[in-house]
């Protein structure tokens, strides 16, 4: 048993070993050292906690915390790393369902005084924030697991009937500070949150995905605040912040690189498509240009630098090791291959970083938007992969585009492009890409790995 | 209000304006492992799961506390194990590089 002063003593040490951690996740040198760090101050908090209270219902204890290992080691250890925007989205929402249940628990408990007024209202936040994170992130899992149907969908209603459950879901809190033994206040509360999470996520698209997961992280670490706020403990408090905070930068930058408020992302509903797309035809009138894997091939083989833009197509085809050896054959060859690389291209914050690290690729041949886009003028071929938004140039040039603003890689700037692409079906948003039907366009039609493997093989005999 | 609470809210505020202040320019390439990494340190709900657990409440308290705590201890575990994971591709690729069928 260790004292009250102890225990808090010991809550500064692991909000400290966060901060430090939190720190050295932002350099690609001390990020591992960060994440142990982060891990330590965890450990300790959990030790602390687990020596200043008595326990009395030790196989509970052990009841929950071996199934959380077993589960949660097996998931991190197994996962593909295609699979990774899932995981995060799933782990996101077990936080915030956690968050949820702990405050659902201090509120059912026996008690021998009433819980202040303050615990009340942060008890019914914690209650809110938690089971939105907890919904919207089982939403997002589906959409990005393919369970649900990706398309945004976009109704002038939604947006109210998703303030009306706000509204009401903090005017039940208000109600559960008047009367905290109402089991019915508290299962209505449960209730329209929950609803609340699913309408929230429902009118965002698949595009639009990096910020969702960025901002429910964010809410996460809300949620945690508002249950240390109703437990009065400081480290649920200081913790839950940083990650509050950490998880709203996350969801600026995802903004910026989509040039949309969060308040557009989370209402607009881009990403319905408008009926157009499917055939071989372009808008304008102009053709799309296919070309076999051996035209392609000769024209990597023939470019001094190479741009590969790789976009969520990449992952679902798994193609991030043909992709490396297609490159490593072109460098054998002479040719320069570098990677540019979207703020929003993917599922997730980072996710085409992530999926070419787990490849090998150096993350210095990886450029963010403002040093490839200077590139691409010099750039004799650029390799689009299973991209598309995020090279469209009517971003650039149409108004009226849903997309305009958001800042793009100038693929198009380049001497000639080839997309890999599954079929001219439009992108998650269902906008017309007239990069495809430029002069300088090649189209390669197919699954992305298998046409990557072809390309390898390709450009060995050249 | 009480003293407590507004001492409370100090640490929120502060630790809210630390937050913003550590995280800054993140290179994209760790912005995956940032939110991972952030994300486990969400789970220290597993505090208050343990405290709620170990009290040994019955009946529907009980119960919210050990699914609770499984969660929470889920979304520890897997988020640091993960988090290392994508971490260890990033920085062992200098040391051994592995070559592939080339």
């Amino acid at each position: 048993m260790i004292s009250t002063p102890l225990l808090h003593l010991a809550y500064l040490v692991a909000a400290v070993l966060f901060i430090m951690g939190l720190r050295q996740l932002c350099s690609p040198r001390t990020a591992p050292k960060g994440n142990a760090t982060s891990a330590l101050g965890m450990l300790i908090a959990v030790a602390a906690t687990l020596l200043a209270f008595e326990i009395i219902q030790p196989v509970d204890l052990l009841l929950g915390v071996g199934a959380g290992i077993l589960i949660g080691g097996v998931l991190a250890w197994r996962i593909q790393m295609t699979a990774m925007p899932q995981l995060v989205a799933l782990f996101n929402g077990l936080g915030g369902a956690a968050s949820a249940l702990v405050v659902l628990a201090e509120l059912t408990r026996p008690k021998a005084t009433p819980l202040e007024s303050s615990s009340l209202v942060a008890a019914g936040v914690g209650i809110l924030i938690g089971n939105i994170t907890l919904m919207g992130s089982l939403m997002a899992f589906g959409k990005l697991q393919g369970v649900i149907p990706t398309g945004a969908i976009r109704s002038r209603i939604l947006p109210w009937l998703n303030l009306m459950l706000l509204l009401a879901c903090l005017g039940f809190t208000g109600a559960l500070v008047g009367a905290p033994d109402s089991m019915v206040i508290m299962l209505t509360l449960v209730g329209l949150s929950l609803v609340l999470g699913v309408t929230g996520v429902m009118s965002i698209g698949g595009a639009d995905m990096p910020v969702m997961i960025a901002f429910l992280n964010a809410l996460s670490g809300l949620a945690a605040s508002a249950t240390g706020f109703a437990l009065h403990n400081e480290v649920l408090i200081v913790a839950g912040s940083l990650v509050g905070a950490s998880g709203i930068i996350l969801t600026n930058i995802m903004c910026k690189g989509m040039n949309r408020s969060l308040g557009n992302v989370m209402f607009a509903g881009v990403g319905v498509a408008d009926g157009s797309g499917g055939a071989l035809a372009a808008p304008g009138g102009g053709t799309v240009k296919q070309a076999s894997p051996e035209e392609a091939a000769l024209m990597l083989v023939e470019s001094e630098l190479v741009i590969v833009v790789p976009g969520y197509g990449l992952a679902v085809a798994q193609a991030q090791h043909a992709v490396r050896q297609l490159a490593d054959e072109l460098e054998k060859k002479g040719v320069e291959v570098v990677y540019a690389i979207h703020p929003v291209a993917g599922r997730m914050p980072g996710h085409m970083n992530v999926l070419l690290a787990e490849a090998d690729v150096d993350y210095e041949k990886l450029k963010d938007l403002d040093e490839a886009n200077p590139l691409f003028p010099q750039a004799d071929t650029v390799l689009v992969i299973g991209a598309n938004d995020v090279v469209n140039p009517v971003a650039r040039t149409d108004t009226s585009s849903p997309i305009y603003g958001m800042p793009i890689l100038d693929a198009d700037k380049a001497a000639s492009c080839l997309v890999l692409k599954r079929s001219m079906r439009p992108g998650f948003s269902g906008i017309e890409n007239p990069l495809y039907s430029s002069d300088r366009t090649m189209m390669v039609f197919g699954d992305a790995k298998d046409t990557l493997l072809e390309l390898i093989a390709q450009v060995k005999q050249n | 209000m009480t003293v407590e609470l507004v001492g409370f809210l100090m640490v929120f505020v502060l630790a809210v304006f630390v937050g913003f202040e550590i995280i800054t320019r993140v290179p994209p390439t760790l912005h995956t492992p940032l939110m991972s990494g952030s994300n486990a340190i969400s789970g220290i709900t597993i505090v208050g799961a343990i405290v709620v657990v170990a009290a040994g409440y019955t009946g529907a308290a009980r119960w919210l506390g050990v699914v609770a705590l499984a969660m929470a201890t889920i979304n520890v575990v897997g988020g640091y194990v993960v988090t290392q994971r994508m971490l260890n591709m990033f920085t062992t690729r200098k040391k051994s590089r592995r070559r592939g069928r080339s």
